[in-house]
């Protein structure tokens, strides 16, 4: 299973470069989990202003992933890596990519927390934390993951990404119903909507972040078909009968 | 170690997996050209190869990688039998060129270099021109007009991509040539006879990447023509150049496979760590 090279390399200076790519990614992870928690945080408590901070701090994480391409393609030229250094390397600038579209939809909670702190209050349907929590959970298990070079526990988050599909699911056929009830709730249910698919796209990114684990450990790609809990595209809703 | 890298040695050659081949492989067309089997080598009472099998396949590249000492240069003397010409030095197990054993004491040995050509670290052109350089082994082998010879010549130079360089001066001493034009020239003697079977030995360490390239490139070439065997220390270069990769470590086959596979997902452990230069 992990392949983790316990050997060093000779020259340690390379070594000691691949760490700092590892950091870099580690403290990238360590900031989009940050973000998705004080998001959803902010959308709990109406904060307006720890939304605020979380649309701020999303040019840190696009900073570390310009840092990551800069270290990656520096090794990538410099020491033509091979074998299991290589897919560290690849896994990493990929990883970072997905990290950073992770941050960009934290952010966007953010924005929608904003606007909804602005609007009159509303009930926030149970499902829609609890959908950001069970992501949050998965981008914590596959950062640890990473850093264990783990491919059993890569996997196994990639398989919880279903129950997050699965409550978007119900949350999208909640927030069309409550919709439906009052027109006066489309404006805070159509930000809820949104915020709910950002939730689901991070979940979808974090199993990427997953399935790149486990090619980078394994050497082989995880052929397994994709777990999807997520039917709302072909899901419709017909309003009720007016007697 | 050992038990792991026997077992792959006895395995990898006949069990790997179909999405891994190349398209030749896939296709059904490639040919076992050479079949090593079981073969030990011994310099007196040294075993310097153990009981390595492995094929090599017609109209493909396959290089031996490993470090120094681990046999790879060993393997490809025994190939052409090179090393009887050395005493106390012998070779078990069985080498087939096209199903015939060629470790066998009625092989023509002759024949057999006509039939596998070498080309070695260093340049060695002999100390005579150009053209009398690519036509000293077909004299050995065969009776020629001189017309004959010269459309012989210019072939082989023009297959090994120097013949536009040197196309004027033929009648020039081959130790005029520069380094890399030298080892073209070694190659072009090689392929002058027709042999089956060229084999390399670290063909680019004395050139520079330039003429690295060319070489390379002229391989990549020769390869439609002839089964190719390349030994190097230049793990990109087997990256590069090869359709199979061997990596050989203490005289044993540790692992043997496509190219791209041993160079992105290596079964075994110690291949990794050669390679990604955790060796030592």
């Amino acid at each position: 299973m992990a392949q983790e090279n316990t050997v060093q390399h000779t020259v340690h200076s390379y070594d000691e470069e691949l760490k700092k790519l590892d950091e870099t990614i580690d403290r990238m992870g360590d900031m989009a989990e940050v973000q998705l928690q004080s998001a959803i945080q902010a959308l709990v408590r109406r904060d307006g202003e720890i939304a605020r901070q979380v649309v701020e701090a999303d040019m840190r994480i696009d900073d570390l992933e310009h840092q990551v391409s800069t270290q990656a393609v520096r090794l990538l030229a410099l020491r033509q890596p091979v074998a299991q250094d290589l897919r560290e390397i690849v896994a990493a600038l990929k990883i970072s990519s997905d990290l950073e579209r992770i941050g960009d939809y934290a952010a966007n909670i953010g924005k929608r927390v904003i606007a909804l702190s602005q609007t009159t209050p509303f009930k926030l349907p149970a499902g829609l934390p609890r959908m950001g929590w069970l992501a949050q959970k998965i981008i914590k298990d596959v950062l640890s993951a990473y850093d264990n070079h783990d491919s059993q526990k890569a996997l196994a988050a990639w398989h919880s990404d279903e129950e997050v599909d699965e409550t978007y699911s119900g949350l999208f056929r909640e927030l069309l119903t409550h919709m439906m009830e009052d027109p006066r709730n489309i404006g805070a249910c159509t930000h809820m909507l949104f915020i709910a698919k950002n939730i689901e796209r991070i979940g979808d990114h974090a199993t990427n972040i997953a399935e790149i684990i486990y090619y980078m450990v394994v050497g082989e790609p995880l052929d397994a078909a994709r777990p999807k809990g997520d039917i709302t595209s072909s899901m419709t809703i017909s309003p009720p009968t007016t007697s | 170690m050992t038990t792991a890298a026997t077992e792959k040695t006895q395995r990898a050659p006949f069990e790997m997996p179909a999405q891994a081949m190349p398209s030749a492989q896939a296709q059904g067309v490639l040919a076992e050209k050479v079949s090593i089997r079981d073969l030990s080598f011994f310099y007196d009472q040294s075993k310097a190869l153990k009981n390595i099998s492995l094929p090599l396949y017609d109209k493909q590249v396959t290089a031996f990688i490993g470090p120094s000492g681990c046999g790879k240069s060993t393997l490809l003397r025994v190939l052409n039998r090179i090393y009887d010409l050395y005493p106390k030095q012998r070779a078990t197990g069985e080498v087939l060129l096209d199903g015939h054993n060629i470790l066998s004491s009625k092989q023509d040995l002759n024949l057999l270099r006509a039939k596998i050509g070498m080309v070695f670290q260093k340049p060695t052109p002999f100390p005579m021109s150009i053209y009398d350089n690519v036509a000293f082994g077909v004299r050995l082998y065969e009776n020629l007009s001189s017309s004959e010879m010269d459309a012989r010549v210019e072939a082989a130079l023009r297959r090994a991509a120097l013949w536009g360089e040197v196309k004027d001066k033929l009648k020039n001493s081959g130790l005029s040539l520069s380094g890399g034009q030298q080892q073209r020239l070694c190659i072009a003697r090689g392929v002058a006879v027709k042999p089956s079977v060229l084999l390399l030995d670290e063909p680019c360490s004395a050139l520079d990447p330039i003429s690295t390239s060319k070489v390379e490139e002229l391989i990549d070439e020769l390869k439609s023509d002839y089964c190719i065997v390349i030994v190097t220390h230049n793990m990109q270069q087997a990256a590069r150049a090869a359709d199979f990769t061997a990596f050989m470590y203490l005289g044993e086959l540790v692992e043997y496979g496509v190219t791209e596979q041993i160079f992105t997902n290596p079964a075994n452990e110690k291949t990794q760590q050669y390679i990604t230069g955790r060796f030592g």
